[in-house]
């Protein structure tokens, strides 16, 4: 495990808003192949932290480093440029394009063609963003329009054009939100098997401890904004303390003996 | 030292009126998200009905009587305005709101005219405020004190009313979550009627204050909105607070800006403006609006370049156009010209609000700096027209190139003031600085050299230019640049989090629109053979608008078919009626009301439908459109 590469390290994070420390002092690292989860209540920080992470918020202290460079207070277009993908809680697509051209603008802009004033766009990467929609299994559908296409496969568009710049490391801010328990289990399936397959690191939170304890190879828990449980998934189960955040929630029971999560 | 003093005392004076206008402005904003272009027509409005009712009754009574039931008057049409307009457009995109209002000024211009007569209207003196205090040997008016005293107090009136009425609470409420609000039980439908009545009275009562101050004419109403929206720019749109700060802050700028920039004053408001904008983008009392959500637009057809087809088609139209030399006489072919002309500033504006969604309401700036840079080029530095015609477009960019740097740092409603704002800044330059520019007068001489003097030859110069504008600009919407602005426009948040820097590709928009708007304004200087500040005018600037809306808004060739039909409809019109802008604002509220999609996008639509139905059962992809529901 240690030959493995650190993608992501994040050291000391610390944001307060007045008088409230919405996330104080957290500590990780993410290796690449590696699934990582951040769950914890509502409130516990969760997004503050994971908004730092992906450029949208600048924490009061603390280093964020990918790869080994930093990224701290840096914007979400230069996170980008640094091989982070991302996804969001509520998909954010191009809804007056087509599917194939959603990826297109992706793949354009890694390219660094944005500012390319006579080129057609309809031939640029045509192939690539064909490649990346069947990757995501949304290759028949390259030609609608993004507008009109039912929310589950909107999510796998925006899996798709998060690949777009290959990514070293991917942000899925609460993948599974707003979906069929079906399109759940698939979408985590498929994010799992590209990041194995890639070796990119994935760090997402989630509501559904379905898909945390399935999916995640290692989960963090975050609790008024300090983490209190670090580890594999048996581990954090057995954690007392978490259990004790969790308590009536009736969240932490076996995934697997869960309906949906089985097969 | 008692001259500052005194000018100090007449700036606030000043700021009293605009208060009231600009916290009109805000109130109806803040609850109903309309921002009510009409506003600086209420305004008028409210001066002019209080000058009948003064002039009618005789006395103190009469006066402030007449002063008070005007402003009611006024807002009793606000209610009426409401009722049958605007509940009509709450759930359209913000674009149309504006212009719908916008279309209602250009009404109310014309109405003004009709009912009072074009001339300026000398208001009565107010009773018990009719002589001037001294001071230091300098005199203050003492109505000035009676203003200055009233600002603070209608503040303080507001401020109660909102927090010590059960009726203040609901539109604070409403304020912040309007749904919410609804969803509690409380008539939305007359809460906001009650709100925009109270807009409305505000803005018709400081109308009707100031005609002891100045005379009343029917250009009042742009030059008060112009200056509102500053203020609520500076202030922060939906903040009574500060649109009292930054009306006394405009109006004590304008009272020394004139000490130190004679000419062209309203340049200190610019430099502060631009300054607040940079630091503080919302206003120095706003509050920074969340991510704004995409305007919902009326489809989702993407956008795709011509086939083949529709290019043979395209050039057998233009091939026609070509020809129209050969049958037709001389004042054709000028119409010709001026509707080529109008094409290209018609593209460079649907290039800006359509493929960017940045919808400027001052276009015609850039459009008036281009001909104005012709004028001085030739008239000055005597260069030949093939050199003018290639750099006096530059103006164009180099106005497009200030101003865009500060109008993309904001968007929506914003934008759309800003622009406004700037493009009236560039007019009153044009109109003040009369030793380079002529001012009203203008410059004339500007001919064309012999090659392309007479009327054919002209026609097919303008013809050949904006035929090479609408190539060269839906080149550039399916470029990457092009997916890349709309990339933009569709999703913030999206387009950042896969790279794109959006201010810069918008801002980059912004210079390529204003410049091709310029290449439109230089060859119209030619046309015309002078120059004029109208040439910068906010109804040119309007009649772009209205060319994009009228060809389809959502569609990639509605403006060129929009300026050619509104162009020719316009020409017709003004040789038809003395009241064209009664009749085009009317216009304008009908297309947004009736007919949102344009020319353009309802022949789409149409056809959308028929190939659907004959192909629906062979091709299960190809789906039908979904109209927003939004």
């Amino acid at each position: 495990m240690s030959m493995v590469p650190t993608l992501l390290s994040v050291e000391g994070l610390t944001k307060s808003y007045g008088g409230v420390h919405a996330v104080r002092g957290v500590s990780f690292e993410l290796r690449a192949g590696e699934i990582l989860a951040l769950i914890g209540p509502n409130g516990a920080g969760k997004s503050t932290c994971f908004d730092m992470l992906n450029g949208q918020n600048i924490p009061d202290s603390g280093r964020i480093r990918v790869l080994g460079a930093e990224t701290t207070g840096k914007k979400p277009r230069v996170i980008w440029r640094m091989g982070v993908g991302r996804t969001f809680q509520i998909a954010a697509t191009f809804p007056t394009m087509t599917v194939r051209e959603n990826v297109q603008v992706a793949l354009v802009s890694h390219g660094a063609q944005l500012f390319n004033l006579w080129a057609s766009t309809a031939r640029q990467a045509r192939d690539e963003a064909g490649r990346l929609l069947d990757l995501v299994g949304m290759g028949a559908y390259a030609e609608r329009p993004c507008g009109e296409l039912a929310y589950g496969d909107v999510k796998r568009l925006e899996l798709a054009i998060a690949l777009a710049n290959q990514p070293k490391l991917l942000l899925m801010d609460e993948p599974t939100a707003g979906m069929a328990p079906r399109e759940r289990v698939e979408l985590m399936r498929l994010t799992a098997r590209i990041a194995r397959e890639q070796s990119i690191g994935v760090l997402f939170t989630e509501h559904d401890m379905d898909v945390v304890f399935e999916h995640a190879d290692r989960i963090l828990v975050l609790n008024r904004g300090t983490l209190i449980a670090e580890g594999s998934p048996e581990e954090v189960r057995g954690n007392a303390q978490v259990r004790a955040i969790y308590l009536g929630e009736g969240l932490l029971y076996d995934a697997r003996h869960r309906e949906g999560a089985s097969a | 030292m008692a001259f500052y003093v005194v000018q100090f005392l007449t700036g606030l004076a000043s700021a009293a009126s605009l208060f009231l206008v600009a916290s009109g402005l805000s109130i109806i904003f803040g609850v109903t998200r309309i921002v009510n272009f009409a506003h600086g027509a209420f305004y008028m409005l409210g001066a002019y009905v209080a000058f009948t009712l003064t002039d009618r009754f005789s006395g103190a009574f009469g006066f402030w009587g007449g002063i008070v039931i005007a402003a009611l008057v006024v807002a009793a049409i606000g209610v009426l305005v409401e009722m049958v307009l605007l509940r009509r457009i709450y759930h359209s995109p913000e674009l149309f709101q504006l212009l719908a209002t916008f279309g209602l000024t250009l009404m109310v211009e014309d109405l003004v005219v009709l009912i009072w007569g074009p001339d300026d209207l000398v208001g009565r003196r107010a009773p018990g405020f009719k002589g001037a205090i001294d001071f230091f040997g300098q005199n203050i008016p003492s109505y000035d004190l009676f203003l200055i005293a009233l600002g603070p107090v209608v503040l303080g009136v507001l401020w109660l009313l909102f927090q010590r009425t059960r009726w203040g609470v609901l539109v604070r409420a409403a304020t912040q979550d309007r749904d919410m609000v609804a969803a509690l039980g409380v008539n939305q439908k007359w809460l906001f009627t009650s709100v925009f009545a109270l807009g409305v009275f505000l803005a018709a009562l400081g109308g009707a204050l100031q005609i002891p101050r100045d005379a009343v004419n029917h250009a009042m109403d742009l030059r008060v909105i112009v200056e509102v929206f500053v203020v609520v720019v500076i202030g922060g749109l939906g903040s009574i607070i500060g649109a009292f700060v930054a009306a006394v802050l405009v109006s004590e700028l304008n009272a020394f800006g004139i000490l130190i920039f004679p000419k062209i004053s309203i340049i200190l408001v610019f430099l502060v403006m631009a300054v607040v904008l940079i630091v503080r983008p919302w206003g120095l009392f706003g509050k920074p609006e969340a991510p704004a959500r995409r305007t919902p637009g009326l489809t989702v057809n993407p956008w795709r370049p011509l086939t083949t087809n529709e290019r043979l088609a395209a050039i057998a139209v233009l091939v026609v156009a070509a020809a129209l030399p050969f049958v037709a006489g001389n004042y054709v072919l000028t119409v010709g010209s001026e509707i080529a002309i109008f094409v290209i500033f018609a593209v460079s504006l649907h290039f800006l609000m359509s493929v960017g969604g940045l919808a400027s309401f001052g276009h015609a700036a850039y459009f008036g700096l281009g001909a104005y840079g012709v004028a001085l080029l030739a008239k000055m530095a005597g260069l030949p027209m093939i050199a003018c015609l290639l750099l006096g477009p530059l103006l164009g960019l180099l106005g497009a190139a200030v101003f865009g740097f500060f109008a993309v740092q904001l968007s929506g409603v914003y934008f759309a003031m800003l622009t406004l704002a700037f493009a009236q800044i560039v007019w009153s330059i044009a109109f003040q600085w009369v030793s380079v520019t002529g001012g009203d007068n203008g410059i004339l001489g500007v001919w064309p050299e012999k090659w392309a003097a007479s009327p054919s030859h002209f026609y097919w110069l303008s013809l050949g230019i904006a035929a090479l504008a609408v190539v060269v600009l839906r080149i550039i919407v399916f470029s990457p640049f092009g997916f890349a602005l709309r990339a933009t426009r569709d999703s913030p948040l999206r387009s950042e989090a896969i790279g794109i820097n959006g201010k810069r590709i918008q801002w980059t928009a912004f210079v390529i629109a204003g410049t091709v708007a310029g290449l439109a304004g230089a060859l119209f200087a030619y046309l015309k053979g002078s120059v004029f500040p109208d040439n910068m005018g906010i109804s040119l600037s309007v009649d772009a608008l209205v060319m994009v809306l009228l060809g389809g808004v959502e569609t990639v060739s509605g403006a060129v078919v929009g300026a050619i039909v509104y162009k020719a409809l316009n020409i017709w019109l003004v040789s038809q009626t003395d009241l064209s802008k009664l009749v085009l604002g009317g216009f304008v509220v009908l297309i947004v009301v009736a007919f949102p999609k344009g020319i353009v996008g309802t022949l789409e639509a149409f056809m959308h439908r028929r190939r659907k139905s004959s192909s629906s059962a062979s091709s299960p992809l190809l789906t039908s459109r979904i109209e927003s529901a939004e």
